[in-house]
């Protein structure tokens, strides 16, 4: 029992980082139209941050710094803000098409970059960093994990909400759906698209300190650049892009089904079990077809929460004549 | 100057692999309009696919190419009919999640068939040639003799049948071609016929270069896009020469740079041309 409970908070937790992670893609692709496949470039320089500046001290690679972890945090989302910004300026004045082609070029070097650079980042042997609340509650490290986790998620998503409905949220989904009427309205669409390209980076910067403290270890390997990228597309795309909270059914809903896998493949025989992995990649892949095939708006569509919402309204008019 | 020719008797090698890609890539984005994701992991197709005669009649992979050619045809334009079909309608940017999507399923379906470590051909040394202290290899001149014949074919298909005419009219203008009463979805199933025949070629070569790998086709997917679009979007003979130039640029700058950093080197060309001459070297599709 204590088993099932403990790996359901672990899963929680995954489900929450990966989560944060939809939701900055959504600022990007589900608001601006920005497509962006790079995303673990910025996952993984938000993790490398945070661990180089809240790590032990070792002696094969920079960093021990041993700071808070709201620092590690805090330098997370800076650089990986940075790296966007550089990005951006180059390339978003670019279609969606080239910013794509562009943005697994970002990921690629950036991939290089930790494996080569290992004065910085321990290269391929990687960095241990340690895990933070291990004496907090009783001890149960997964436990006060969730409890951060869910704190962070909630935070990033009314931030994230109150962006979305301002006016500012506006200009990008008009920047979406009509570029040229936005410039016609005397709107910067680039200055907005490059606003909008650092913030969604900065949440997977954020994403990355997450992860980087909950497994306490990073090494190149770990991201597994592409899967990452993969799966949190399929949650923005089935849950609903565009959507906050279609974000985060999406990144639940997919984790799922993803764990699921894990054990569909198990009761595999032995000898198949070693080619698992690419099994469960092969079905999620499968699912992203067919769904971009039946319901390519997603599970909550944009369109279908707006229609809520003005029903919500009417019905508290209502309520107060 | 030996180490000179030797760096670029490597580019001409990873040159002519790349332009192999970049031509059905760049043919693709001109007919279709989406950047296909999965041109790599066809690349990677077709080089396993080869194996199977090798591996299991022991056929040599002079004549296993056709069959590991002729394969990926079949699979680049089955992907096409099955999925990106029900998709033309709708934006190109779904076309485009779309192939990411494939990307994955090619790639976890070769790991599944054939494992995820390294393949070899053929076992043993490829004993180089040593001219003038340059190293030559049998399979070097195979490879470029190889993408050279192919790219005379190309010509031969582009300038005198009526579907390669009609490919090259596809690619320059869709709109107006399909005025003139040209049969799209043949023209289309054409496109991935040669795309998915080049790219197989392209795995081949590069799998008789070093080894084969379930990413190996994804890894030089940043060099061929670069390629095609260094040559200008449906451009087929523009990508020949986006490719050579981005070969050689990236074994030249070997000698500033680390060598891992190869495909910065790729990516730095393609950055450059999108923001100075978007249309490519040889004036392609920009909208």
């Amino acid at each position: 029992m204590a088993g099932i409970i403990e790996y359901a908070m672990f899963t929680l937790c995954l489900i929450g980082i990966y989560g944060i992670l939809a939701l900055g893609l959504n600022i990007q692709w589900g608001l601006t139209g920005l497509f962006n496949i790079g995303v673990a470039a910025f996952f993984a320089v938000g993790a490398y941050t945070s661990g180089i500046l809240t790590g032990p001290p070792s002696e094969a690679h920079l960093g021990g710094f041993a700071m808070p972890l709201l620092v590690g945090m805090l330098g997370a989302i800076v650089t990986s803000g940075i790296l966007a910004l550089l990005v951006g300026l180059i390339t978003l004045n670019l279609r969606a098409d080239y910013l794509a082609i562009a943005s697994i070029g970002i990921a690629e070097i950036v991939r290089l970059f930790l494996k080569t650079e290992g004065w910085l980042t321990g290269g391929v042997r990687g960095m241990e960093i340690g895990r933070p609340f291990e004496d907090w509650l009783g001890g149960n490290f997964t436990l006060n994990f969730l409890i951060f986790t869910i704190i962070v998620v909630a935070i990033v998503y009314v931030l994230l909400e109150i962006a979305r409905r301002a006016p500012w949220g506006r200009v990008l989904r008009s920047i979406r759906e009509n570029e040229d009427a936005t410039m016609a309205a005397g709107k910067s669409v680039l200055a907005f698209r490059l606003q909008a390209f650092v913030l969604g980076s900065c949440v997977m910067g954020l994403a990355g300190a997450m992860y980087a403290h909950f497994f306490g270890f990073l090494s190149p390997e770990a991201f597994r650049p592409m899967l990452a990228t993969f799966l949190v597309w399929v949650m923005l795309i089935a849950g609903g892009s565009g959507n906050n909270k279609g974000a985060l059914i999406g990144a639940l809903v997919i984790w799922l089904i993803w764990s699921g896998t894990e054990f569909a493949t198990g009761l595999l025989p032995a000898d198949l079990s070693t080619r698992a992995g690419s099994l469960r990649i092969l079905l999620i892949g499968i699912l992203l077809e067919i769904i971009l095939v039946t319901r390519p708006e997603g599970l909550l569509s944009e369109a279908g929460e707006r229609k809520r919402q003005i029903a919500r309204e009417k019905r508290r008019a209502g309520e107060e004549t | 100057m030996a180490e000179f020719l030797q760096l670029t008797i490597y580019g001409i090698v990873a040159g002519s692999i790349f332009s192999l890609g970049a031509i059905g890539l760049s043919l693709v984005y001109g007919i279709l309009r989406f950047p296909h994701f999965a041109h790599g992991d066809l690349i990677t197709l077709g080089a396993y696919f080869t194996l199977l005669p090798v591996s299991i009649l022991g056929a040599p992979p002079e004549l296993s190419f056709f069959f590991g050619v002729a394969a990926t045809m079949v699979v680049a334009v089955a992907v096409d009919q099955i999925l990106y079909r029900r998709l033309r309608k709708v934006a190109p940017v779904i076309l485009l999640i779309a192939s990411v999507g494939v990307a994955l399923i090619l790639r976890s379906l070769v790991q599944l068939f054939w494992g995820a470590g390294n393949q070899y051909y053929s076992q043993g040394i490829d004993m180089p040639w040593r001219l003038s202290g340059v190293n030559v290899k049998p399979d070097h001149l195979l490879i470029v003799a190889g993408a050279v014949i192919l790219v005379v074919l190309l010509h031969l298909f582009l300038q005198k049948t009526k579907t390669g005419k009609a490919m090259r009219a596809m690619s320059d203008n869709a709109d107006l071609a399909q005025v003139t009463g040209i049969e799209v979805n043949k023209v289309i199933i054409w496109t991935w016929v040669i795309g998915g025949g080049m790219a197989a070629a392209a795995g081949i070569f590069l799998g008789l270069d070093t080894r084969l790998h379930p990413v190996m086709g994804w890894r030089i997917l940043l060099p061929v896009f670069a390629a095609a679009i260094l040559g200008g979007i449906g451009r087929p003979y523009g990508a020949i020469v986006g490719g050579l130039i981005i070969g050689l640029a990236q074994e030249y700058s070997t000698v500033i740079l680390s060598p891992p950093y190869k495909p910065a080197v790729a990516f730095a060309l393609m950055v450059i041309m999108l923001i100075f001459k978007p249309t490519g070297l040889f004036a392609g599709r920009k909208a």
